[in-house]
C-alpha cells in the first residue's frame, strides 16, 4: 500500500478541521473541529511508525490522544465558566480583551 | 511471511471505503445545523480513524481510540452540549458569516498540503508484515520515552485540577 493515501487522507482531515475551528462560533463546535485535527495528526503517526517500522510513532501518537483528552476536559470547563458569565457560547461575542 | 496480492487488495479497498465514510462525516461534523447530530457524526470519524489504526496493524492503539475517544471524549462533548443548554434543534447560529474565506484558507493549505506530500512520498510503498506487538509499545514507553510519560502524567493531573477549578461554582 503506498503511503502517500494516509498522509493525504490525514492532511484532508486536518483541513476539514481548519474549516471547523474558522466558520463555527459555538465554543463546544470549535472544539470538536480541533478533535478533528487530533486525529488526522495521529493517523499521521501511525502510518509513518508502520512506514519506518519504528514503534515511536505508536508512542508519540498515544501521547497525543492523553494530550487531547486533557485539553478537551480544560477547554469544556472554560466554555462551562463562559456560558455561566455571559449566557451563551458564541465565540464571536467574546470581545473582553478586544481594545 | 509475505503479504499476498489479495490481502493488500483488500486492504487497500477497506482503505478507500473508511477513508470515503470518514470524510463524509467529518464535512458533517464542520457543516451540520444540528449539534448532537453534529456530535454523532464525530463518533464515525472516530471509528474510521480506530479502523484506520487496525488496518495499519497498530491494534493497541486502535483500542486505545474506541474507549477514550468514543468512550469519553464524546460522552463530555454531549454534556457540554447540554450542559450550554444549546438548542437540539436545527439551527443557522451556528456558523458565523466568514464561511467563504474559511472555506478557501481551508482548500489553499489542502492544495499545498497535498502537493508537497505527494512530492516527497509518492513513492513510498508500506510493507505491513505483523501486528505491532503491545509489549513492543509497553518497551517504547518504558525504555526510551519514560521521561515524556511522566510529563504527560502530571500534565493529566494538572489539567484535572484546572478543570475542577475552572468549572466549581463559588
Amino acid at each position: 500500500m503506498p503511503v502517500t493515501q494516509y498522509v493525504l487522507l490525514s492532511a484532508l482531515l486536518f483541513c476539514i478541521g481548519i474549516y471547523g475551528v474558522l466558520a463555527r462560533r459555538n465554543g463546544v463546535l470549535v472544539l470538536m473541529s480541533i478533535e478533528l485535527m487530533l486525529n488526522a495528526v495521529n493517523i499521521n503517526l501511525v502510518a509513518f511508525s508502520a512506514r519506518l517500522n519504528d514503534v515511536a510513532g505508536q508512542v508519540f501518537a498515544l501521547f497525543v490522544i492523553a494530550i487531547a483528552a486533557a485539553e478537551v476536559g480544560v477547554g469544556l470547563a472554560i466554555v462551562l465558566l463562559i456560558y455561566r458569565n455571559r449566557v451563551g457560547v458564541n465565540l464571536d461575542e467574546i470581545d473582553l480583551m478586544k481594545g | 511471511m509475505p503479504v499476498t496480492l489479495a490481502a493488500e487488495t483488500a486492504q487497500n479497498v477497506s482503505f478507500w471505503i473508511i477513508a470515503a465514510v470518514m470524510v463524509t462525516a467529518a464535512i458533517g461534523v464542520v457543516t451540520m445545523k444540528n449539534i448532537v447530530h453534529a456530535a454523532l457524526a464525530l463518533v464515525v470519524v472516530l471509528a474510521g480513524v480506530a479502523a484506520q489504526y487496525i488496518l495499519l496493524q497498530a491494534e493497541f492503539l486502535g483500542i486505545v481510540q474506541v474507549l477514550i475517544y468514543i468512550g469519553a471524549v464524546i460522552v463530555l462533548f454531549l454534556f457540554g452540549i447540554m450542559l450550554t443548554r444549546a438548542p437540539m434543534r436545527r439551527s443557522a447560529e451556528y456558523d458565523n458569516d466568514q464561511r467563504p474565506l474559511a472555506g478557501a484558507v481551508a482548500l489553499l493549505i489542502f492544495g499545498v498540503l497535498a502537493y508537497l506530500l505527494t512530492d516527497e512520498f509518492g513513492g513510498d510503498k508500506l510493507h505491513l508484515v505483523q501486528p505491532t506487538q503491545t509489549s513492543a509499545i509497553a518497551d517504547s514507553i518504558f525504555r526510551s520515552y519514560v521521561v515524556a510519560f511522566e510529563a504527560v502524567s502530571m500534565l493529566l493531573l494538572a489539567a484535572l485540577i484546572g478543570a475542577i477549578v475552572l468549572a466549581r461554582r463559588d
